[in-house]
């Protein structure tokens, strides 16, 4: 289906940043619930390093996707191949351990937690320390503790949020919130970071500067990047390649200007819109 | 001395994630420290230690419990006696059975095996949530009494049903029965809950506290940055268990001597240990003593005080006291769900900002 790309070989964009193999591969994929089919029989892959934008109108399925990715939806019908291999069916902390992030539609950060902390939970699939170590603050607690620290200090400078620290999280702003949202994602180090719109209820300048932050995220880590967007202007600037969907089905897939120019993209998204 | 966090700068990351950020904080624990150890044994008598401090070090072991359970990781338990319970049957069994064993062995495997008691009853937590885990927890509560009343095995045959805890020394001082000296009992409980407070810190400032506040925040977040929901909720029970089981064993031990589990550790305990919890702070060390310490402290001063000054009936200063819990309560489950604890850092940082509001 995606054969304008050929496989395992690398492709330059624009830009001069390295595009690599398949990371991601969704294979006929059709959700339902009870009656409802969120999704029915989509296929598409992602390839290391580029950011793919998933698009559609409201209800299309875009989040439920992402729900599948993460493991939190399982599909009736459909194979998930991660890194060149089938993923058996996985709960939702075990694809966070093979190196997926991610961020939610409504915000889900931990409103009893500070800033700090909810960034450090982030973490908690790299971090080691048993029980026992632990509730003696053994020297290995401490040390992975501060050494964690650091690299979340690192994201804390990136994402300029250091004035907010140490602030429980239910007094910040939204758009902060989703800010810290990015952070928590961050900190796991993925392979794969999904967005469910990052940019949902942010104003001009909010926006811009979560676009730099994907932006530097996917240059300086390398990190590939699931996007779910409603802004067509943030999608056509950020995207390698778009995946369109419309009532659960696939009806366009390509670079931004392929996708700008399908018709059937054109009727359902951008130009028609729906009664 | 004023009280100000600025000059105070952190220059490692250890230094700024330790316990007490603020030096006059940090000078305050140390004096209270100090006190309780060095001062409290050469004062305390039979009055003082039986009315107030043995009780509230020992509710203050109970309460942490329960606030990493229900503070920490979200987890409602109405099950805090029965599991007091199995942490004094528990003790008493060994006690009778291996009476050359050091008496605090017997004490800390009480605590193992209230936690493995834990974690069986805590399984449903996996399945239900909120109320109905609750009354899960309830059914454990009642079943335990139960079972500790119906076999024989449990209190030994005795014939009153009861369970008395025989002498035991360390270091050649009585810990346990009629000949304890007051000071012992409570230096034996301070030692234990100083060190159990410790572990608590350390737990609850690391990884495996973030883990449990990641459920108690949002379980569905929690899993998907690659938390275990299984490991999470059974470590907690265990835990909080494994602390609750103490606190039964020092409870039936060192404080009452002999316990008819009924009475000692029927639902009312599970309420009281939740409403110290409540009334302190959920979530928070500090918030557990601070609990307990208020609920111990509250009849002892009505009685004192309704009794002793005005001469009323003891019957209605008991209801009274009813009456200024139960008022309590609903405020703090209205008006501030973080209890005393968040009183006392409200009025910290107030004062932290003094004499400038903002
Ligand atoms: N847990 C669920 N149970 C039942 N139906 C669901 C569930 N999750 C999603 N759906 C249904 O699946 C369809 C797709 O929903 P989804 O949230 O994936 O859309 P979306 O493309 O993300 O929309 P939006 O742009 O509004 O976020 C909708 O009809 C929705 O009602
Ligand atoms: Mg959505």
């Amino acid at each position: 289906m995606n054969a304008q790309i050929p496989l395992s070989s690398y492709t330059m964009t624009a830009d001069g940043r390295k595009i690599g193999a398949v990371l991601m591969e969704m294979k006929n994929i059709t959700l339902r619930f009870g009656g409802v089919k969120a999704i029915t029989d989509i296929s598409f892959d992602i390839r290391e390093g580029e950011i793919r934008s998933i698009i559609g109108p409201n209800g299309a399925g875009k989040s439920s996707m992402l729900n599948v990715i993460s493991g939190f939806y399982v599909p009736q019908e459909g194979e998930v191949w991660f890194r060149g291999a089938r993923r058996p069916q996985m709960k939702p902390y075990e694809v966070a351990r093979q190196g997926i992030a991610r961020t939610f539609q409504n915000i889900a950060l931990f409103d009893g937690m500070s800033v700090l902390d909810n960034i450090m939970t982030g973490r908690l699939t790299l971090m080691k320390t048993g029980l026992l170590a632990q509730s003696f603050w053994w020297g290995s607690a401490e040390r992975e503790e501060t050494a964690h620290r650091e690299k979340v200090e690192k994201i804390i400078d990136f994402l300029e949020i250091q004035a907010i620290r140490k602030t429980p999280v239910g007094r910040l702003p939204y758009g902060l919130k989703k800010r810290v949202e990015l952070a928590r994602a961050l900190a796991a180090e993925p392979k794969l970071l999904l967005l469910d719109e990052p940019m949902a209820g942010m104003n001009v300048e909010e926006k811009e500067d979560m676009c730099r932050f994907i932006l530097d995220v996917n240059d300086e880590f390398g990190t590939t990047i699931a996007l779910i967007e409603h802004d067509m202007g943030v999608v056509m600037d950020l995207s390698d390649r778009v995946v369109v969907m419309d009532y659960g089905k696939k009806i366009g897939d390509g670079t931004p200007d392929e996708v700008r120019n399908n018709q059937a993209v054109i009727d359902a998204y951008l130009g028609v819109s729906h009664e | 001395m004023l009280y100000r966090e600025a000059g105070d700068f952190k220059t490692s990351y250890v230094a700024d994630s330790q316990t007490f950020p603020i030096k006059f904080d940090r000078i305050r624990y140390y004096i209270v420290v100090a006190i309780a150890f060095g001062v409290v044994p050469f004062l305390i008598n039979d009055y003082w230690a039986n009315a107030v401090f043995v009780p509230f070090l020992i509710y203050a072991i109970a309460a942490i419990g329960l606030n990493i359970l229900t503070g920490y990781c979200g987890q409602v338990s109405l099950g805090t006696g029965g599991f007091m319970a199995v942490g004094a049957y528990a003790c008493y069994k060994l006690m009778t059975a291996m009476p050359d064993v050091p008496f605090v062995i017997h004490v800390a495997l009480a605590g193992f095996i209230t936690a493995g008691v834990g974690v069986l009853f805590g399984l449903p937590s996996l399945r239900i949530k909120g109320f109905y885990l609750a009354v899960a927890t309830l059914a454990a509560q009642f079943f335990l009494v139960w079972l500790f009343n119906k076999v024989p095995w449990f209190y030994n045959y005795s014939a009153s049903g009861q369970i008395t805890a025989p002498e035991r020394m360390m270091f050649g001082i009585a810990v346990t029965g009629a000949g304890t000296p007051a000071w012992a009992k409570y230096l034996f409980c301070l030692i234990i809950l100083f060190a159990l407070a410790w572990l608590a810190r350390n737990l609850t400032r690391g990884s495996v506290g973030r883990r449990w506040m990641a459920i108690r925040d949002m379980d569905i977040a929690a899993e998907i940055i690659g938390v275990n929901p299984l490991t999470a909720k059974l470590s907690a029970f265990a835990v909080s268990s494994f602390y609750i089981g103490i606190a039964g064993a020092l409870f039936f031990s060192v404080y009452l001597g002999a316990v008819e589990v009924g009475e000692a550790f029927g639902i009312q305990k599970s309420f009281l240990v939740l409403f110290m919890i409540i009334i302190g702070g959920l979530g928070s060390i500090f918030g557990s003593f601070a609990g307990a310490a208020f609920l111990v402290l509250l009849p002892v001063l009505l009685k004192n005080i309704l009794v002793g000054q005005f001469g009323w009936a003891t019957d209605l200063a008991a209801h009274i006291e009813l009456m200024i819990v139960g008022g309590l309560i609903i405020f703090f489950l209205i008006v501030e769900p973080h209890g005393l604890n968040q009183l006392w850092r409200v009025a910290k940082e107030k004062l932290r900002l003094w004499p400038f509001p903002h």
